[in-house]
């Protein structure tokens, strides 16, 4: 019995993350605030919506089945979030139960374990009304299919028989076992039967003094009798108590991943509802394949900005189909940084099955996305920092696939400006002949205009614009790159100190800012 | 009451008295000797130790210090492990020896056992793994090439043995008591304090169908929450009790048991008891060897001659010492030596610690093991069979008291005179190191006259270099250094006169103290 909510054919490996740089995604993306935002506090929640993000479908089709089931869920909340609050009981339910001071005694295990079988079944009926009652207001394949599968599987003729079988495991009339003669005589391989299904009643051989059977009774005092009894017992019970704990188990792990696969759908509820209220918009992504390069946008925005912001963000609108990289180039603080988040972020999301932050969004379908970003501690040139930039792209190119998407952020920028454009230069040359896909923002203008004029990579060049007036815009324009740097205005603002003495430091140091 | 598989004696003694023993081709096992004093300043110690753990059952010790005295012996035994160095050989005996194994801990077991269908059992299995040994070595021996006598007589001796009709029918009697009890299957109701015990009459598993129900919901790997239950050999008294309803219920097969218990409990033949202890002493030694052997060490069948002095070996090395350098995953050095014509003494001079003991041991170990009929350490080596081997070294503790000690050389080295023979082998290693250069040169050459009257083969470690070139008698061994770090031994001694100065130099030469060197600092 599967729910089969995140693939159609199979169950999430919780191990098969994507390999790669993930951590730096992690961190470079500030995926922290959009998982929170479907999380909400929730750690289990949290750690559902990561696995599904850091594991990328790269099958268009996978996605498109995760986006119908979204669908669905969009439109009955309640019920999806009912079921998901079900398996939630389930599972603390049997939590709850004692575990028992004597782990290594078989009776004990089947006594807990007939407690929780007890225990699941009010829960399996409760999913089981849900597929009867609610299952006409649903259209995706994922949805529907559970629905059936709960109606067949969960009968009533099925409820009965476990019931029977709770009844039985407490062994009211004593337990008949079978054994074999092992070593040294000793009794092995005890089997517990099922009593009063052989040709005899175990009642009619009990009774019969015959030849055939022999009976004795221990003492009622003799202390280390019934001890001994009691491992006979235990031994016999050994194989039965380890099925019932197995079928108990069965049925909790089946809770689980009812509660891992909903959650995902419950956790992308969460998120949309925070930005409906902040009125962002969302749209459900067109996952396209690798090949031809399908990459464009409108009113694609930061989505992790936008929950930690109070007020509206800024969307952006490309359109790099048939390209195999992006240089965003232009004005600090103009946005650059924000621009490559959204790409990283509205990827992931696509590939993962969930909306899109963006008015819409349509790009073909990578491996895995890498991100090489700036360090605070690269600005500083030194030989150390260059090694360890140099480090982090090599760790990146071990994993990298053809079918890869690397996001460089001001990457190579612990060198010079020459030394840095020929070791990226070199290296997006190799990543684009390979298939690879890259947006790269830099303030390397050797680079970016070297790649510009060459013509040897088909590029899409966005740049980030100042208004006349100095004020920026966050919106990033189609444009070449430009060889003066905008820090020089940044510079003035924030205060120039061209002909600042010693006097003006401690000024500034006491907060104080020239005009 | 004891039970115990004694030997019914040597049962085919009368028609197949060719094969008694693989040690011994003739004399029978000697009484034990004690441990010889040599053993200890040869490391022979170790060596043996090393090989008879793990091996305390077979009471190997004995073996070892009973050395052989002349040739044959020592070829019979050389035989006897060129056969079971062959892997197919050694496979089979080592099967043999495992199963005899398994035979003696049942039959211990039975000893202790107070149920006497228990103890029935264990006897059962005593008997079932000796004969099952003992067939399966008489059938695998047939398969396999032999040539020594030993083994060969080995063969035939078994090939008769199996066939007795006492051996096939015990064989035949025990693997069907056996499977007669194997296949016993009761059934057991507990219900409160009464036990029921009958036969079993194919009720349904009930742990599958409480399975097959709950199956739908699986969902992967499962955890077994099956108990491993302490399992004792011995029974508690309900378990005792229902052992005898299970006996009343199937009265034939325990019957048989009892039957076999009667019979056989004293089944076991004298000859193949005392093969199972003797070729341990090879399994052994081979065993050790192969550890050596893996490390890139080798291991020869010696030449061993009774009349000539012309020794020689080549890559020969430390057993004791190469088993620990092993260990550590450090390289073994190996050294050759030779006498010819009139040569008979090892004057070893050089740098300390440069390997002058470990030659003057390894000298003394392969003329041991060779005595015993082994392989010994190196490519290839003739050696000497001696009478005797006396050593006398110098020890660490006993530095201090310099006049008792050189008192006590001098008692030692009178004694060795007294006795040794121009068959025996003459160990001195540091000897007289407690007295001045003049003492110790005078007592030196005192030492050297008196071998080369007596002509025995001698090994003489010594700080007096000028020993080296006394007489067409000595051989002049030196410990070396690598030359570009002379602090650094190479624990190689080679053939060459001795220069107590080129060690010296050498390490002169590295902190900048040579005449040359120095002269040049000063002036510049």
């Amino acid at each position: 019995m599967k729910a089969h909510l995140m693939f159609a054919d199979r169950d999430v490996d919780p191990d098969q993350l994507v390999a790669g740089n993930r951590e730096e995604v992690i961190e470079d993306l500030n995926l922290a605030t959009l998982l929170d935002a479907m999380a909400r506090g929730d750690k289990f929640l949290l750690d559902v919506s990561q696995r599904a993000i850091l594991s990328s479908l790269a099958d268009p089709d996978e996605i498109r089945y995760r986006q119908r089931i979204l669908a669905d869920s969009i439109k009955n909340p309640a019920i999806v979030r009912e079921m998901y609050d079900i398996a939630v009981g389930a599972i603390d339910a049997e939590r709850n139960v004692f575990a028992g001071f004597f782990r290594n005694r078989p009776a004990q295990l089947l006594h807990r374990s007939v407690e929780v079988l007890d225990l699941f079944i009010d829960p399996l009926k409760a999913l089981r009304k849900i597929a009867d009652t609610g299952s006409g207001a649903f259209d995706s394949d994922g949805l529907t299919t559970l629905f059936g599968t709960l109606r067949t599987e969960l009968s009533d003729g099925y409820f009965d028989e476990i019931a029977d079988h709770l009844r039985q495991l407490k062994f009211r009339r004593g337990l008949l076992m079978s054994a074999e003669l092992a070593t040294g005589n000793k009794g092995s391989s005890y089997v517990l039967r099922t009593p009063g299904k052989s040709k005899q009643s175990w009642k009619q051989w009990i009774g019969l003094e015959t030849r055939s059977s022999y009976s004795f009774e221990i003492a009622s005092r003799d202390e280390a009798g019934a001890a001994a009894l009691d491992e006979l017992r235990d031994r016999g019970l050994n194989p039965v108590s380890n099925a019932v704990a197995q079928s108990a188990d069965h049925i909790l792990s089946f809770f689980k991943m009812m509660r891992s696969e909903l959650g995902f759908y419950v956790s992308c509820l969460n998120l949309l509802e925070t930005l409906q209220e902040r009125h962002e918009p969302v749209c459900m992504p067109t996952p396209a394949p690798w090949k031809p390069a399908i990459s464009n946008a409108t009113g694609l925005y930061d989505v992790s900005l936008a929950l930690r912001l109070d007020g509206p963000v800024v969307g952006n609108r490309f359109d790099a189909d048939d390209c195999s990289l992006v240089v965003i180039t232009g004005a600090n603080s103009g946005g650059k940084s924000t621009f490559l988040r959204s790409v990283g972020l509205a990827q992931l999301m696509m590939q993962c099955g969930m909306f899109a932050p963006a008015e819409q969004f349509t790009a073909s379908v990578c491996d895995v996305v890498f991100s090489h970003f700036i360090r605070e501690e690269d600005a500083t040139m030194s030989s150390g920092r260059l090694d360890d930039e140099l480090s982090r792209m090599s760790d990146i190119a071990t994993h990298l696939t053809s079918s890869s998407l690397v996001l460089f952020n001001e990457s190579f920028a612990a060198t010079n400006e020459r030394e840095g454009s020929e070791i990226a230069r070199q290296i997006l040359q190799a990543l684009t002949e390979r298939g690879i896909k890259a947006f790269v923002v830099t303030h390397l203008f050797d680079l970016a205009d070297g790649i510009y004029r060459s013509n040897t990579i088909r590029a899409l060049f966005l740049r980030a614009e100042r208004e006349d007036d100095g004020a920026r815009r966050f919106q990033l324009q189609q444009g070449a790159p430009l060889s003066t740097s905008f820090g020089e205005d940044l510079y003035r603002r924030l205060g120039a100190w061209d002909a600042v003495g010693s006097a003006a430091e401690t000024e500034k140091d006491a907060g104080v800012v020239a005009p | 009451m004891r039970i115990a598989l004694r030997p019914l004696g040597q049962v085919m003694m009368g028609t197949h008295d060719t094969f008694s023993s693989v040690l011994f081709e003739r004399q029978g096992e000697t009484a034990d000797a004690p441990v010889p004093d040599f053993f200890v300043d040869l490391n022979l110690d170790q060596i043996f130790d090393a090989i008879t753990t793990g091996r305390a059952e077979y009471d190997l010790a004995p073996f070892f210090r009973h050395p052989l005295h002349d040739i044959e012996s020592v070829l019979y035994r050389q035989d006897i492990l060129r056969d079971l160095q062959d892997g197919s050989v050694r496979r089979c005996v080592q099967a043999f020896a495992e199963k005899m194994r398994i035979s003696r801990s049942s039959e211990l077991q039975a000893s202790k056992l107070r149920e006497r269908y228990q103890r029935e059992w264990f006897v059962l299995d005593a008997v079932d793994s000796y004969c099952d040994a003992t067939a399966r070595l008489a059938e695998e021996l047939a398969g396999v090439e032999l040539t020594s006598r030993g083994m060969l007589g080995l063969r035939t001796y078994l090939s008769n043995y199996v066939q007795t009709s006492a051996f096939a029918d015990m064989a035949q009697e025990t693997h069907d008591v056996r499977r007669a009890l194997a296949d016993v299957v009761y059934s057991v109701h507990v219900s409160g304090f009464r036990v029921t015990v009958r036969r079993h009459d194919a009720e349904a598993d009930y742990s599958r169908e409480v399975q097959k129900t709950f199956e739908r919901f699986e969902q992967g790997e499962v955890k077994d929450y099956r108990v491993t239950f302490r399992e004792q050999i011995d029974m508690n008294h309900v378990e005792a009790s229902i052992l005898e309803l299970v006996a009343r219920l199937f009265p034939e097969e325990f019957g048989a048991l009892d039957r076999h218990f009667a019979h056989y409990q004293a089944g076991c033949d004298e000859a193949v008891l005392r093969f199972d202890r003797e070729v341990q002493f090879y399994l052994g030694y081979l065993e050790y060897c192969q550890r050596l052997s893996q490390a890139g060490l080798r291991f020869c069948f010696p030449a061993v001659v009774a009349d000539s002095k012309e020794i020689s070996a080549r890559g020969t090395f430390d057993c004791a010492l190469a088993n620990k350098l092993v260990q550590l995953g450090n390289p073994v050095v190996c050294n050759d030596f030779a006498l010819s014509g009139a040569e008979r003494i090892f004057v070893v001079s050089g740098p300390n610690q440069g390997g002058k003991t470990t030659f003057a041991r390894t000298f003394g170990q392969v003329h041991y093991l060779a005595s015993l009929g082994l392989t010994v350490p190196g490519e290839q080596a003739r050696l000497a069979l001696s009478d005797q081997i006396y050593t006398h070294f110098e020890k660490e503790e006993e530095l201090g008291d310099f006049t008792g000690k050189l008192e006590d050389d001098l008692v030692r080295a009178r004694e060795i005179f007294t006795r040794a023979t121009s068959a025996s082998i003459i160990i001195l290693n540091e000897i007289f190191t407690s007295t001045t250069l003049e003492d110790a040169s005078f007592l030196g050459r005192k030492v050297i006259e008196k071998v080369t009257e007596l002509d025995s083969l001698c090994v003489y470690v010594t700080f007096v270099d000028e020993l080296a070139s006394l007489s067409d008698a000595t051989v002049s061994m030196v410990s070396t250094v690598v030359p570009e770090d002379p602090a650094e031994r190479t624990y190689k001694v080679v053939r060459k006169p001795a220069d107590g100065l080129s060690y010296a130099v050498a390490i002169a030469r590295k902190y900048g103290l040579t005449y040359d060197r120095l002269k040049d600092r000063i002036s510049s």
